[in-house]
This record gives C-alpha cells, structure tokens and sequence, in this order.
C-alpha cells in the first residue's frame, strides 16, 4: 500500500513544532529511562565505596584473620555448591514439567497445571526456609546415612553424616525447588512455540510423541531452556533466607555435602553476621556482596546472550 | 495430543500382524499401562514394608518399578519405538508428579503450624513487653503494608515511565541500553539490593541508620525492573491502528498516550504492577538488613526501625525465648499469613485482568 | 467549510529514500476526489502528507508545499497536530476506541484535546456526526454501550462521525471500504456522495469501479520500476479517465493491462 524503504537516520529533520506537553513527558519518560542507568550504576559504585576499606585493609583486620581472599572463598565455594546442585536437581525436572504441561496433559487442564506450578514461585524464601527446616532436613537423615555408608568414597558424600539434616544437600534440595519454577515456566514458552508445522510434518511421518517432541521441539526449546537454567542459576546463586535458617554452616571451605560443617553462602552469611555487625566487618561482608553481585551479573549477561544470539538461528519467534 | 491410530482390534493383544496395505501392530490394551505402572507401585510399597516402611521410599519403588514394567511389557509386544514412547510419557508424567510434592508438603505443613495462632489476637497485639506467651504480629502486619506501599510509591511511576518510554520513545543506542540494563536489573540478589540501599543512606547519613525507607528503597530495586517489563509487554498489545486514529483526530502524543493507549492497556498494568508487589513483599533479606525488627509498633517509615512479617517470622524461628513453642508458633502463622497475601495479591491481579479489560458488549 | 487544497511539486522521502515524486495536483472543495493506482505507488503515502500524518514514522519528511486555502501547511511555525484537527482522516480497519462507548467515541475528537462543552453542546454534537454519518437511527438507543460492539460497516461510519465531529475542512479516506462487504460498502459510498456538501474529501481506493462511481476528479499513481519513486502520471475529472485518458499508462491500467 505505502511505499516504505528502512530508513536509516534522516539528512534533515520535517522542522516541526513542538509543544510544551509533549516535551514535559517525553522528557519525563526518558528521564526514567535513564534513572534506572543511574541506579544500575549507583548500585555498583555504592557497593565498591563501601568495600573499599575492606579490600585496602591489612589481613589481620578482617574477620577470620587471613585477609580477605580466605574470608570470601569458602563462601564462593558454598555459593557455587548450592546453587549447582540445584541447577542440577531442577533442570531436568523442569524440562520434564514443562514437555508434560505443552504435549501430554489433558488440554482443559493444562493451564490450570501451569498455574499450579506457577504458585511454586510465589512462595516467599522464608516460608521456604521454614519448611526446609522443619519437614525436608529430618526427612533426609537417612539418605545422609545411606549416602555416607554406600557413597561415602565420592569427596561429596564423604562422612560423617549430619543427624540433623541440616546440611548444603537439603539446601540444595530446597534451592532446587524454588527455581523450578522459572526454568519450567521459560521452557513451557519455548515449547509451546515451536512451530506448528515442523510438529505436524514430523506426525505425518509417522513419529511417535516423543520422536516427534526430539525433532520438532527441542530444537527450538534448547536456548530457550538454557536461557532459563541460567537464570535460575542466578537466582539460586543471590538466595539468602532459605539457607540462612536450613543451614548449620560456618565450616571452612569443603566439598562434603552431607556432614554437619559447612561452608556458608555469601548471602546467608550476610544476613546472619550483618545485624550484629560493626566498623569493618560492615565492610567486608559488603566487599562478599559486590562478588556475589559480580557473579549474579555474570550469570545473567551470559543467559541473556545465549537467548539473543539463538534468536536469530533458532527460528521460533 | 494422541498419536494412535488403533488398526489393529483393542484388547486383543495376542493378535497376529495382518498383512495388507497398511501395516498393523500389535498394541497394548487401553488400560495397560496403567494397570502396570499401578502393579509397580504395589510391589514398590511391598518392597518398602518389608525394607522398613517409609512413604517417600514406597514411591520413589513404585514409580521406578512400575515405569520399567511398562517399558519392559511395552517392548516385547508392541515394538522399540512405542516403548520408547510410553517411557518418556511415564518420565514425564512423573517429573510432574515430583514437582507436585513440594508443593503438597508445604501448603499442608504450613497450614498444620501455623493455624495454632491464627485468632484475633495474633493481630491485633504486637510483640511489646511479650517475653512468652501471646503477643502477635500487629505490628508486623502493618509495618509491610506500610513499607510495601511506599515501595510502590517509589517503584510504579519510574517503571511505567521507563516503560512508557521504551515502547512510545524509545529509539536507537539509549534505548537498547535501557532494555539491557532493565534485564540485568532483574538478577540482582535481594541481599545485594539491601547492601546498596544500606551503602547509599549510610553514605548519606551515617552508619548507624535504619529506617522503613532504606526497605522500601532497597525493595524498589527489586521492583523496578519487573514492573518495566511486565508493562513494556502490556503496551506493546495496544494496537497501533488506535494511537493513530487518536494522532488523526489531532491529539497530541502524550495526550494520545495518557488518553488512549493506557486506558485500554490499564487491565495488563493493574495485573503486572499487583503481581509485581507480590514478588516483593515477601522478601526478608533486604528488610534484615536495612529496616532490623522491633517489637513495638512504629508506624513511621522516615523515623527508626519497623517490623515485617518476614523478619518478624525469621526471628520469632531463629531466636527463640525460653518459651519456644510460643515463639514458633508465632512463626509459623506469619508464614502463614505471608502466604495469605501473596496469593491473595496473585487472585486480585487475574480478578483485575478478567473486569477491567476492555469489554466488547456483545 | 470545505477548502481547497493545491500541491505543488511534492517530493516524499522516508530517510534517504524517496518514496513519492514531483507531485502537483489541485483538489476542488465540495468534491469528492479519488486516488487509484496499483499497490505500493504512494497513494497512501501522498493521502497521508495531506494531514502529516506520514510523520508518525521516524524519518518521514517531504519537500515541496501544500498549500489549504493559502495557508502552507508544512510552513515552519505550524504543528502537525494543527494541521490534524483541520484535516480529518478515515482508515482501512475501522478503529473505534475500545474503552470508550458510541457517544465518547464520537466526541472523542474533542474530549481528548480537553475542550471544555456542556452536556446539551456534546449532545447536540454526537446527534448532528451521527446523523451526518447515516449511523443515528441505528444506534441513537444505545449510545452508552462500547463501541467495539458494532459490526464493521457500522464501525466505520462511527469513525467517520468520529471524524466530521471536530468539523474538520477536508476529509481523508483511505481505503474505506476494503475491508467491508459489499452492502456496507455502498452505505458508505452512498455516505461519501452527502458528505461532500460540507467537505472537500480525498479518497484512496484499490477499487476502480468505486472511484469511477463516487468521484468527480480521478488521479491515477504509478511507480516507472521496481525501486522508483511513485508519480501522479495523470489528474483529470474523472469521466475523462475512464473513457478517454491522456496517458497510455493510465489505459493499460483501467482495461485491466497490469495492477
């Protein structure tokens, strides 16, 4: 109908009028805009102000002695144990759900399904915590028990295992099913979009529902699902209240998952020891928040990366 | 979505391929699988009564027992490909059924605990002067509807503004910029939220602050990003042909925009911004830190500490008197009045979607 | 009321591309004028610089002047949202606001730009647009319900009351019709033929027979190639277009040669 060519930026301007209204809010509109940059930055600048004096000081200050490599790492550690294990648990169970709620649960009830699982993430990290310590931890002393006396030559499940349950397995467990739900409800996205016609071709070919799921779905799923991973990654990786009350931590840094001493998280560390907290300790649990914030940004410019860059060859839209 | 195409007569699973221009196979009667996976699962929870009966290990047998049985039966009389079929479809099912235990054993553990306190005392007392029994979350209650409101305060305009701007404005480098950052936004811990607010006022105003408004600030943080998108996606749905018959009548653009693109697109924003509060309002660690817990009332966000029924629970949990039962008790109804109102918050927002969009009258 | 508007070498371009060339035309006031041609030879694209609203899109710009009764309508201290409120428009997809009801849509046009009118004014206004769009008797008892609730035909006569209540000079249609039936199609062009009593109207139309029916002037658009601006290649009343054509391009196109 109109003749449109993509228009690069114009040699000329239409010289127009411009009213005051307009002005005001686009000007107000972008001014948001560029307040959220502000924060962002302000977020970063901030933190690195306030652990400067931990990270300049001497490494007797800190607390623990050692410096501040020795404080921080162990608590990398756990960070890192604790989300990865969960990573792993809640993956492929996600994957699972979201396949059951797009391609075999009955269709007047799927929705209902996905909102079910939905209600998951809608659930405070308190409540969270709450229940991991009071049903989850006892449920699982005879697993740490089994764990220990069958697989106790793996480094993670060397022993002695915890009698109270309250260890970076259960926290892991728990972490595992709050991020359920948002790598299920990014993959459920995913493959509800694959595309129409590549399923039915592969149905016309005589494929069964899981063939026709492995070459029609996946496929495209596959970012998509990666996308979500990562981003529940990174919410395991920042979550505090849950392990703070499950776990009985404070060990140094250890691999052994089931025993009673283990490493704290960075989160959890700071919400336990900052209300008590003074002069440069302050600072120091402010210089583990800008690594863990440091992490976290990785994590998720990663997964944001990975969906642009499929994007464009994955042909789902 | 069924695949099945019964050629071959149902139920009679001991039938011969017939040969012809379709080639027919044998298939497992309807209910088989079924009556399998249920045959599993009795000889899992046998298997369990005899190891030393625990529920969770009668399941977990069953499951894995009556998912071979299919698989295996499955494969002798129908075929690899099929058996692979029903594997998956017994993987699947399962994975769903895992994920619906959490879930089960939360809700129920809550409501068991946490309804010993539910009774008109626990809200209207707060913990003043309470060393034992009795005592409420009063205090508690109000503080987070007062601190959850001034976060929204804070955190609606600027991120329906920015929105606003993104789908209407927006263009080229800044604009990609924004929307990056706004993504980024969405990873940040809550702790690390907390930190900055606390870094912020404390530069500000020295370390031994604490107020509601460092919560709220450190809360907005966290809600910014998803009311941006959540309204971004919203406006985006406003067909363009509508701002253009608002620009052809001669409106101007922020006119059409406060008159014409956010009434129609109000029911999505009203559903965002209330699910938006949800996500916040249970959040305990950016409180912990930057608010702390009191145990009388303070009404005031500008002037000291106030309590939230996140920490209000974290503490009544963690730091128990000599009186423990009381304290978890107490804890535990938190939790459960925290749930209340997420998921009351999370009805509101699809009651708002379902009456308030724009309707065709029919 | 209805003005007469003149074109003078207007050139369209969209960034560094020009989409419409050297157009030069004069639209008579009370008369309905129609712009046929095949797709995407910038009938559209000349209809919308009419009332600016090609500007919309970034990167719009054109040279050249149109001039509304001697006022140049691109001249620099004049805003386009002026220019909108003296010219209307009417487009392919009837677009009644969704949130509001048949009166507040009617009015829209001026309870949007905020001017203040007592109840009997208002009333006396959605009567007068309604009437003038052949929509009143059907919908004067049920003036309060949405007015998404009506069907296409009756959708768009409500924008076009919508339209004519600002009281605009001239009217811009493009493609009013296209995605009407044919019984909804003729009360709009039956429409069209009392309308322009009281304005000057600009349609753009895929439809021959339609032009032919309804229009005293016709101009006939078309691109040289695949790439090449669109040009008005001939303006003339419209009885002469269609029986006896100046251009040979114009002949090929109305037998039926190409388009």
């Amino acid at each position: 109908m109109t003749a449109t060519k993509a228009p690069t930026e114009p040699p000329a301007q239409q010289r127009t009028v411009r009213r005051p209204g307009d002005r005001i809010f686009a000007g107000s509109a972008k001014g948001s805009g560029i307040f959220i940059l502000l924060v962002l930055a302000g977020v970063a600048v901030f933190l690195i102000s306030e652990a400067l004096p931990a990270i300049t000081a001497s490494s007797e200050d800190i607390p623990g002695g050692e410096g501040l490599a020795a404080y921080i790492g162990p608590l990398v550690l756990g960070t890192l144990l604790g989300a990865v294990l969960a990573l792993l648990v809640a993956t492929p169970l996600a994957v699972g759900i979201a396949l059951y709620i797009t391609y075999y649960a009955p269709r007047r009830i799927a929705a209902v399904l996905g909102y079910v699982i939905d209600l998951l993430a809608a659930i405070p990290s308190v409540v969270y915590g709450f229940w991991g310590l009071a049903v989850v931890a006892p449920k699982l002393v005879p697993f740490h028990q089994w764990a220990a006396d069958t697989l106790g030559f793996i480094p993670f499940f060397a022993g002695p295992a915890s009698t109270s349950g309250r260890t970076m397995f259960t926290v892991g467990l728990v972490l595992a099913v709050m991020i359920l739900p948002i790598i299920s409800a990014i993959s459920r996205e995913v493959f509800s979009q694959a595309p129409a016609l590549h399923r039915e071709a592969a149905l016309a070919l005589g494929a069964t529902r899981w063939e026709m799921i492995k070459m029609a779905v996946l496929p495209y799923g596959k970012s998509g699902v990666i996308a979500g991973a990562m981003l529940g990654l990174g919410r395991a990786l920042g979550e505090t209240m849950a392990v703070a009350i499950i776990l009985s931590g404070g060990a140094g840094a250890t691999l052994n998952l089931i025993s009673n001493s283990n490493p704290s998280t960075i989160a959890s560390n700071i919400a336990l020891s900052f209300p008590e907290a003074t002069g440069l300790d302050i600072n120091t649990l402010i210089a583990s928040g800008l690594v863990l914030f440091l992490i976290t940004l990785v994590v998720n410019m990663l997964a944001r990366w990975v969906v642009n860059r499929r994007a464009d060859f994955s042909g789902a839209n | 979505m069924s695949t099945e195409t019964p050629l071959a007569p149902a139920g009679a699973s001991t039938a011969a391929p017939t040969p012809g221009p379709v080639r027919t196979q044998r298939r497992l009667p309807r209910f088989a699988p079924a009556g399998l996976f249920l045959g599993g699962l009795v000889v899992g929870g046998l298997l369990s009564a005899v190891t030393g009966f625990s529920l969770v290990l009668a399941i977990i047998y069953g499951v894995v027992l009556g998912t071979l049985a299919v698989y295996v039966v499955s494969r002798s009389v129908e075929g690899r490909r099929k058996a692979t079929d029903r594997l998956v479809t017994s993987l699947v099912t399962s994975a769903f059924g895992i994920a619906m235990v959490p879930l089960l054993s939360l809700v129920y553990t809550v409501l068991d605990r946490g309804l010993a306190r539910l009774d008109g005392a626990f809200f209207t007392n707060s913990m003043y002067r309470v060393v034992g029994e009795g005592g409420g979350a009063y205090h508690a209650i109000l503080g987070t509807v007062i601190i959850t409101m001034l976060t929204a305060l804070i955190a609606v305009p600027i991120g329906l503004l920015t929105a606003i701007y993104l789908v209407e404005y927006g263009t080229g480098r800044l604009k990609k910029a924004i929307t990056f950052f706004v993504d980024v936004m969405t990873g940040i811990p809550s702790i690390v939220a907390g930190l900055f607010a606390f870094a912020l006022f404390t530069l500000l105003f020295g370390n031994a602050i604490r107020l509601g408004l460092m919560g709220s600030v450190a809360l907005a943080v966290l809600m910014i990003p998803v009311v941006v998108r959540s309204c971004e996606e919203v406006l985006k749905l406003v067909p363009n042909e509508l701002r253009e018959a608002s620009y052809a009548l001669g409106v101007p653009k922020w006119r059409t925009i406060v008159k014409v693109v956010l009434p129609t697109a109000i029911a999505g924003l009203g559903t965002g911004i209330t699910l938006a509060v949800a996500r916040v309002i249970g959040e305990t660690a950016p409180l912990l830190i930057t608010v702390g817990l009191i145990t009388g009332t303070n009404l005031n966000p500008f002037d000291g500490r106030m309590a939230t029924l996140p920490v209000y629970a974290y503490y009544q949990l963690t730091q128990p008197g000599t009186a423990t039962q009381a304290f978890v008790d107490r804890a535990w109804t938190a939790a459960l009045v925290l749930i209340i109102l997420v998921m009351a918050l999370n009805v509101v927002a699809r009651l708002i979607s379902h009456f308030f969009a724009p309707k065709t009258g029919r | 009321m209805a003005k007469r508007i003149e074109v003078s070498d207007l050139n369209i371009y969209y960034g560094n591309f020009r989409a419409v060339e050297g157009v030069n035309v004069s639209i008579e006031p009370r008369s309905i004028t129609a712009l046929i041609g095949p797709s995407g030879c910038g009938k559209s694209t000349f209809l919308r610089s009419i009332n600016r609203m090609h500007e919309v899109l970034p990167g719009a710009r054109v040279e050249g002047k149109v001039v509304m009764d001697g006022q140049d309508l691109y001249g620099s201290d004049v805003d386009p949202v002026d220019v909108r409120r003296s010219i209307g428009m009417v487009f392919q997809r009837p677009n009644p606001f969704p949130t509001m009801s048949i009166y507040d849509n009617v009015i829209a046009g001026n309870r949007l730009n905020s001017k203040r009118m007592r109840k009997a004014e208002t009333d006396e206004l959605v009567e007068k647009s309604l009437r003038g769009a052949n929509l009143w008797n059907e919908v004067k008892d049920r003036l309060d319900r949405p007015g998404s609730g009506l069907s296409g035909g009756q959708q768009q006569r409500l924008c076009i009351a919508r339209a004519i209540a600002v009281e605009p000079d001239v009217l811009l249609m493009d493609e009013p019709c296209s995605a009407l039936d044919p019984i909804s199609t003729l009360a709009i062009e039956d429409l069209m033929t009392e309308l322009k009593e009281r304005f000057t109207i600009v349609i753009v139309t895929h439809n021959m027979q339609q032009a032919a029916r309804v229009s005293e002037s016709t101009g006939f658009f078309n691109l040289n190639g695949v790439g090449q601006p669109g040009r008005l290649i001939e303006f003339n009343p419209t009885e002469k277009i269609f029986s006896n054509p100046d251009e040979k391009a114009t002949e090929d196109y109305i037998s039926g040669r190409f388009g």
